[in-house]
């Protein structure tokens, strides 16, 4: 064995030498960057989603207007390149006068903040009940699994409008509401994905070093299993912005005058036809985000999918 | 004429660290009825030339030959379609996995006589009685009541037969076999390659078997090409490669064999198969050889009497005016196996 | 005798019960029935057959992640029936650790090489975290692994250097069993024989005994002292490497033998053939189980299920052997 030791030294072969020092956080972004650069889409919806975020972090300092100051004089004033329109009112007004451009940037605040906080809230209890009912198995896997299958079972809105029905409304239970409509992905695939790494070598390893049930779950099998939880995670982002507009839009999300976009929409239904910026400008603003982001959401999975990728 | 030649076959990928040669300018030159074996190991690309020269490569791969004939007919100009006649019908493959190689929503049946519809056409009754025909041919007992059965409703040796019947369903005059027997039991392993060698000579077929296994080359081949990171290192036939190896990998990797060892430790090979980053120059086994010099380290060998080296072997010591084994001799090899 | 008994095996057994569902029987797979053994410090012993004998049920078992359905297993003096306590438990779990065949499924992707090396010794030691690292890099060293290299992702080593890993994650508790369940049949032969040589060596230096378990014989030949033939579950031959490999008495030992296929193209042998397949463990033929592809079964075969006992040379359990019948 001394032996072993001695020729360590000596003996270097030059081909062990060749991964250079770089760190595996960096090796790994850059594998990341590559796969990901490849699909074009998913880089434009990248930067398009940056720049929603940019603007709804900055909606106070780049805003020209405040979302809730009516202007009595300029009400449904038509977009600034349109016959009577005002440079001061680039999209326009409302039918109460305010500003529908700043309404739109600090309606951005409200849709990212209802994405984050439903994802949030779905992922770590989908991620919880998920890899435990993987890990347990048994009885508390059943009884889990068909709680999941009985709200897979009814249409995700008919449920989150039933649930804030009970609740109350406002932007905190449609959240809530749309959550739990939520939950029944995520527990799916960490329950999938727990299961087929409980069976790989390396948890077994860990058990017969001695390893507890947390420190198997939280630290051994855990971190194997994020990588299809992240991707549905993006693309659950923007079904979670779309609900929250749509809740809005029905009047069981946020309550005016938040400028929610969904509540906007709500709120000029009656001008489809009079004045087609109020309705149009909420709705193009959904659209662009919820696309940007089911983009994004591509690229990365495809970027994290070991599958996708070629050999 | 040799029924497939291969002359100059290389495989680049495109990989997210740049290009990879996985396959560098190898030679394959197979006769009616002979039974020849690719031997490396992992990342040698033995598998990828066969891949390549079967059409099967995901389309990152590009492809380069000097010459590809099988049977007279040039592979690298003839359209899609007339490939795919030639593919499947004259030349077949089987893989290592029987399990995954077979569609599992399919009857084993319906998967042979599909098989020959494509290629062979028939009436319903003559491709039934066909697939029964073949069943039997490879030796799987009752072969009427398993033409109903599933692929998961057999053991991987049964699959495995399945396999090589589909395969030779058309009457191929060449068969490759990429590690058939890898994934099975050393009793189901001695049968099928026993099936293998009774089909090639019952029907003087061609055969190609690409393995890592020594032991079942000295048992099946012919002849044998040796392959080190995607290059083609040696050419002998069996008997000859066996007793008298003239590559040193062939040398060290026949001596590392747990049977032919004599005392406790094995002669090991340092090192380990060079990766797309840590490429040498010069001869591309240089890091890993005992015997290698200055000039192996600087200029890549060229083929020397059917043997990639500066200094072939003879009786395993190098000619060709080699300027003596350096410092390490035998016994510093053998010191040198603890680190990888 | 000098060499202590580390490992203990009395006729283990191991059933699983297959629930019966809507359309399928229910019944019993006897994974193992009945193996008995003992390792000594310092020896290995090889546990060969092909896949569905019993192999990975018994590594479950000796490695304490599965309990066994009858039988005694004494592991360095202790009956693991008789620990109770968590204490008692965590003495015995660190006697035995295991090595798989995979190197890559075996080591954790998102753990460094420092982090799944220490995990042992945190879970089971109260080291400190500077006595934990200077552990794991004299422990890598003793692999033949440089100390830089711990700071890596497994998925930057290659397959040899990954089973160098999980060697020595399993040495890290100084355990007096190692298990290796086919440790290099997923590894290229000459990265074999440098991970082979690695494990004759570690045993010198640290008296380990070695339970290897492996279907490729030309490996058993090369390391085992000792080697316990398995057919469907039950052990067929038990006896000393140089018995069994020259005179091996059981016809599937001798089957066995004559598949493995030999590096020398010169020497053309008559094979032995075994007719048919193993036969499924849910439904196990009658008498001696090997009776439907042994060319010397007879009516009592059929009938009477042999048991293990000792001939000239080896433990055999073979009713034709008993009788001379070969």
């Amino acid at each position: 064995m001394s032996q072993v030791q001695n020729t360590l030294d000596q003996n270097e072969t030059p081909q062990t030498e060749a991964p250079k020092p770089i760190s595996p956080f960096r090796q790994q972004m850059r594998e990341f960057w590559f796969y990901f650069s490849e699909n074009k889409g998913a880089v434009a919806g990248l930067f398009f989603f940056l720049f929603v975020v940019l603007v709804a972090v900055f909606a106070d300092v780049i805003a020209p207007h405040s979302p809730i100051e009516q202007y009595r004089d300029f009400i449904l004033i038509p977009p600034a390149w349109q016959e009577g329109g005002n440079a001061e009112f680039l999209l326009g007004t409302d039918p109460v006068g305010r500003d529908l451009l700043s309404r739109l940037m600090h309606g951005a605040r409200f849709s990212l903040y209802a994405g984050c906080i439903v994802i949030v809230i779905s992922l770590s209890i989908g991620v919880m009940l998920g890899l435990s009912a993987g890990f347990f198995r048994g009885m508390y896997e059943t009884i889990v699994m068909r709680v999941m299958d009985v709200i897979l079972s009814i249409p995700s809105l008919l449920m989150a409008l039933v649930l804030v029905a009970i609740l109350g409304p406002g932007l905190r239970n449609a959240m809530i509401a749309i959550s739990i409509t939520y939950l029944p992905h995520y527990v799916r695939l960490a329950r999938a994905s727990a299961v087929a790494e409980s069976a790989r070598d390396y948890v077994t390893a860990s058990r017969v070093a001695g390893a507890g049930t947390w420190r198997l779950m939280c630290i051994t099998i855990l971190p194997n299993c994020m990588a299809p939880l992240i991707v549905q995670a993006s693309l659950s982002f923007s079904t979670a912005i779309l609900d929250t507009a749509a809740l809005g839009f029905l009047g069981m999300g946020a309550q005016p005058p938040a400028s929610e976009w969904g509540t906007m929409l709500a709120e000029a239904r009656e001008f489809i036809l009079s004045a087609w910026w109020v309705v149009t400008f909420p709705g193009v603003a959904i659209l662009l985000t919820v696309l940007s982001i089911n983009l994004m959401g591509d690229g990365l999975r495809d970027a994290l999918d070991p599958k996708m990728k070629r050999s | 004429m040799s029924l497939l030649e291969i002359r100059n076959l290389s495989v680049e990928f495109e990989t997210a660290h740049g290009l990879f040669r996985a396959v560098d300018s190898v030679d394959l030159e197979i006769d009616q009825g002979e039974m020849a074996a690719i031997v490396g190991e992992s990342g040698s690309g033995k598998s990828v030339s066969m891949l390549a020269l079967m059409g099967l490569l995901p389309w990152t791969a590009r492809i380069t030959a000097d010459r590809m004939n099988f049977d007279g007919q040039d592979l690298l100009t003839i359209s899609q379609k007339e490939r795919r006649k030639i593919i499947g019908k004259d030349i077949s493959m089987i893989f290592q996995e029987p399990m995954t190689s077979l569609n599992p929503c399919f009857t084993v049946g319906y998967q042979i006589m599909e098989v020959i519809k494509e290629h062979l056409g028939g009436t319903k009754k003559e491709l039934e009685a066909r697939a029964v025909e073949l069943l039997g041919l490879v030796g799987i007992p009752a072969p009427e009541s398993r033409l109903r059965a599933f692929p998961h409703q057999m053991s991987g040796g049964m699959n495995q037969r399945v396999m090589i019947a589909m395969m030779i369903a058309c009457n191929p005059r060449l068969l490759i076999a990429d590690e058939p027997t890898t994934a099975l039991d050393v009793t189901i392993q001695a049968q099928i390659l026993e099936l293998l060698q009774d089909l090639q000579h019952k029907r003087g077929m061609a055969l190609v078997l690409i393995t890592h296994d020594m032991g079942v080359v000295a048992e099946t081949a012919e002849v044998v090409n040796v392959q080190y990171a995607g290059q083609q290192v040696e050419r002998q036939n069996v008997v000859d490669l066996f007793a008298r190896p003239q590559h040193p990998y062939t040398h060290a990797l026949l001596s590392a064999l747990p049977e032919r060892a004599t005392g406790k430790r094995l002669p090991s090979i340092p090192g380990v198969v060079p990766g797309l980053l840590d490429r040498p120059t010069g001869c591309l086994f240089n890091p890993r050889c005992q015997f290698a010099t200055d000039k192996c380290r600087s200029t890549p060998p060229a083929l020397h009497s059917k043997v990639l080296c500066h200094y072939p072997l003879v009786d395993g010591k190098p000619t060709n005016n080699h300027p003596g084994v350096s410092s390490q001799g035998s016994s510093g090899q053998e010191a040198l196996g603890g680190n990888v | 005798m000098a060499a202590e008994t580390v490992l203990k095996a009395n006729n283990l057994k191991r059933y699983y019960e297959i629930k019966g569902g809507m359309f399928a029987k229910g019944g019993t797979v006897k994974a193992l029935d009945g193996a008995s053994f003992n390792l000594e410090a310092g020896k290995t012993l090889a546990v060969v057959g092909e896949s569905g004998c019993g192999k990975s049920t018994l590594a479950r078992l000796v490695t304490l992640i599965e309990k066994p359905t009858d039988g005694e297993l004494v592991l360095g003096g202790f009956d693991i029936g008789s620990a109770h306590t968590a204490e008692e438990k965590r003495t015995l779990r660190q006697m035995v650790q295991i090595v798989f065949q995979d190197p890559y499924g075996s080591l954790n992707p998102r753990q460094k090489v420092s982090a799944i090396l220490e995990e042992p010794l945190k879970i089971n030691t109260s080291m400190s975290s500077a006595e934990r690292r200077a552990e794991v890099l004299s422990m890598m060293s003793r692999v033949g692994l440089r100390p830089e290299q711990a700071d890596r992702y497994p998925h930057m080593f290659s397959g040899g250097q990954r089973q160098r890993i999980a060697i020595a994650r399993a040495l890290m508790l100084r355990p007096k069993i190692v298990i290796l369940d086919e440790p290099v049949s997923a590894l290229d032969v000459s990265i074999q024989a440098q991970v082979l040589n690695l494990l004759t060596d570690l045993q010198e230096e640290m008296n380990l005994a070695y339970l290897f378990i492996s279907h490729d014989l030309s490996v058993v030949r090369h390391i085992a002292d000792d080697v316990l033939v398995m057919y469907l579950g039950q052990p067929v031959e038990h006896g000393s490497r140089e018995e069994i490999f020259s005179n091996p008495q059981h016809p599937y030992t001798q089957a066995l033998l004559s598949a493995t296929p030999v590096a020398d193209p010169s020497r053309k042998r008559e094979r032995i053939k075994l007719v048919g397949e193993l036969p499924s463990p849910l439904n196990p033929p009658s008498g001696c189980t090997f009776h439907p592809r042994c060319p010397l079964a007879n009516e009592r075969c059929k009938a009477e299920m042999p048991k293990l006992a000792p001939t000239s040379s080896a433990q055999v359990s073979c009713h034709a052997v008993a009788e001379g019948r070969n």
